[in-house]
């Protein structure tokens, strides 16, 4: 019966492709939302993510990577000394402001490298040698700030401009994720950092550290805490706790989490009513068949196969055309999108359901249904 | 051949059935009661409205009756749990309906095989029966057609084919030619007949069309909720 479970399916090319419709639609609204979401917060922790290091030492008290704490200029030593510690280096990160030489002021973020390894550099340069950085009063900015400032006729290689009154040469620019607050990343080295920055009396933003080969990441961390006294976080745990900071401190929770919450709903719902249609539209031949003596489970069965069948297409084709609406609209990077494994595997698990769900109430209405209508 | 001291084949007693509630409840059947024997076409006449299908589905078991007794085969429907009533029909019972209810999206020899496939009988093995039964109804060069590649009487004998496939014992048609035109209908009728001659099978045949009453062996009428009379029929004359 599974065979003409299927042919009653595919038979109605018009209705088949009108409930496929139905479902991609509802799937490509999903993931559409849910990866524009997660592509959101993936930048809210971009600051971290951009620098690609494994372990990150802060104040006991931080919140957020953007909310800067700064440490003791001794920390850098004592995290160095913690057994199982391969390398540990500082870290600067604070908010300047730039003056172009069109006299235009742009608010940027500051990010202070080791200058012995350059910890922390950008994997991709666009332009330029970002090892240039070592030269007098060079700089390395991102593609964003680029973009933020004016384009690549205000800013490029070779262009000067003031951070804080002091010269600042750009020698590369380097690409990046995107952040949230899209400010614009000026890279340059510690030191040179620290004297760009306004005078205080601590400059350590963060310590960015690696664990030795063999010694178990957790454990490390677990050490720095305790002889260090200071926060110690992996790069994927400093990230979250980032991303749900945000959630809870922004109404990016509420608004974004509201209209993905809809979209989940609005999708859903289209789904399971317009199987749920089908199967109404059908029951005549469900009932020809309940009259000739195929039980409700065989039906059900049916039923199932039917729901399972379309919906899996729907789901696929749902997510490439997501997908290709990603790649056309966020390739370059400059809107949020993520489509993520769990996310789709989430979909996927929400639809099987929504597909259970309208299969059953399809199979409690025929179970219910009296083969009699097939006389009238 | 139907002596009325052989077991009925469909034995129904005091067989009420109303529908709605309240002012609006109507009640169809009155007491019904009814016996068809092995061997014979009974034809079950009566106007527009009068219950004739409710009794047809009552027989059958696709609809719950408020008070009586039906037994099939001697078999008693009304004591059969649902699950089993239906297996019961799927084996002892063949439909034919004035709206064919074929599946549209199946062909001919697919819509055929469906009881058997209903039966779990492998798809080759049912669809073979299928051409061999369509064969018979003498759809042999018609088997891989849709339904909506079908004229009305070829679709009305796609039906027949599909009633006949599993060898069911009781044949149930509701105004199987009301939908076909005259000759149509009259080859529909001896097919029909053919499979109520035989020994181990019996047909009911609900209809208005006076054109093929002289097919049936019996003739019941169904006024105000009862049988008023049953009267045979003289072979190949008039009523
Ligand atoms: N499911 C139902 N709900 C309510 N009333 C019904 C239902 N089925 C049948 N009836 C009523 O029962 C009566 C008998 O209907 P039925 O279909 O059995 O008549 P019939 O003799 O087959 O008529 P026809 O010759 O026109 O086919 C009608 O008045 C009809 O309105
Ligand atoms: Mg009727």
């Amino acid at each position: 019966m599974n065979y003409v479970a299927l042919k009653m399916l595919f038979g109605d090319r018009a209705k088949y492709l009108m409930l496929l419709c139905g479902l991609t639609f509802a799937v490509m609204l999903i993931v559409q939302q849910g990866a524009i979401f997660w592509g959101l917060m993936m930048w809210s922790q971009a600051s971290i993510s951009n620098l690609n290091v494994p372990i990150w030492i802060t104040d006991p008290g931080i919140a957020q990577v953007d909310e800067v704490k700064p440490l003791a200029d001794t920390a850098v030593d004592r995290v160095r000394s913690v057994d199982g510690v391969e390398w540990a280096v500082p870290l600067y990160k604070g908010l300047l402001r730039a003056r172009l030489a069109n006299g235009e002021y742009h608010q940027i973020t500051l990010t202070g490298l080791e200058s012995a390894t350059l910890i922390g550099r950008p994997a991709e340069v666009l332009e330029g040698r970002f090892e240039d950085i070592l030269q007098p009063d060079a700089v390395v900015m991102d593609q964003w700030a680029v973009e933020r400032m004016g384009g690549p006729t205000v800013v490029t290689v070779g262009t000067i401009f003031e951070l804080n009154d002091k010269l600042a040469r750009v020698v590369a620019i380097a690409k990046t994720q995107k952040s949230f607050t899209n400010i614009p990343v000026v890279y340059t080295t510690y030191d040179r950092a620290v004297r760009y920055a306004p005078r205080e009396r601590r400059t350590l933003s963060y310590v960015l550290a690696k664990s030795k080969d063999g010694a178990p990441v957790a454990d490390v961390i677990q050490r720095i805490r305790t002889q260090t006294g200071l926060g110690a976080f992996t790069e994927e745990d400093f990230g979250w706790k980032t991303i749900l900071w945000v959630l809870k401190n922004t109404g990016i929770g509420i608004n974004f989490g509201t209209t993905i919450l809809l979209g989940f709903i609005v999708g859903m719902a289209i789904a399971g009513q317009t199987f749920y249609l089908f199967t109404v539209e059908n029951l005549r031949q469900f009932g020809a068949l309940k009259a000739m003596g195929a039980s409700t489970f065989t039906l059900a069965r049916m039923i199932l196969l039917q729901a399972f069948t379309v919906g899996l297409t729907g789901y696929g084709v749902g997510i490439g055309l997501a997908t290709v609406f990603g790649y056309l609209t966020a390739s370059g990077g400059g809107l949020p999108f993520a489509e993520t494994w769990q996310l789709l595997l989430l979909v996927l698990v929400a639809l099987l359901v929504i597909c259970t769900f309208s299969a059953l109430i399809s199979i409690i209405k025929l179970a219910r249904l009296e083969p009699a209508i097939v006389f009238r | 051949m139907n002596d009325d001291t052989q077991p009925a084949a469909v034995r129904a007693r005091g067989i009420v059935k109303s529908f709605g509630a309240g002012d609006t409840q109507v009640t169809v059947l009155k007491g019904i009661d009814l016996d068809i024997y092995l061997g014979e076409l009974l034809l079950l006449v009566g106007e527009s409205g009068g219950g004739k299908t409710t009794l047809l589905s009552a027989i059958a078991g696709i609809l719950d009756i408020d008070d009586g007794d039906i037994g099939v085969l001697g078999v008693p429907l009304s004591a059969l749990p649902p699950g089993k009533r239906t297996r019961f029909r799927g084996q002892t019972m063949g439909f034919i309906y004035q709206q064919f209810n074929l599946l549209p999206a199946l062909t001919a020899a697919e819509n055929v095989a469906v009881p058997l496939l209903i039966q779990k009988i492998r798809r080759p093995e049912a669809l073979r029966r299928a051409r061999a039964m369509l064969d018979r109804v003498g759809l042999g060069d018609r088997v891989d057609f849709l339904p909506k590649n079908l004229s009305g009487g070829q679709q009305q004998r796609v039906a027949i084919a599909r009633a006949l496939v599993n060898e069911p014992r009781l044949l149930i048609c509701d105004e199987p030619t009301a939908a076909l035109d005259g000759p149509n209908g009259q080859k529909i009728m001896e097919l029909l007949r053919e499979v109520g001659r035989s020994p181990d099978r019996c047909v009911i045949v609900v209809t208005h069309d006076s054109r093929i009453f002289h097919f049936g062996d019996r003739m019941a009428n169904l006024t105000d909720g009862r049988i008023t009379n049953i009267e045979r029929i003289q072979q190949e004359g008039t009523v």
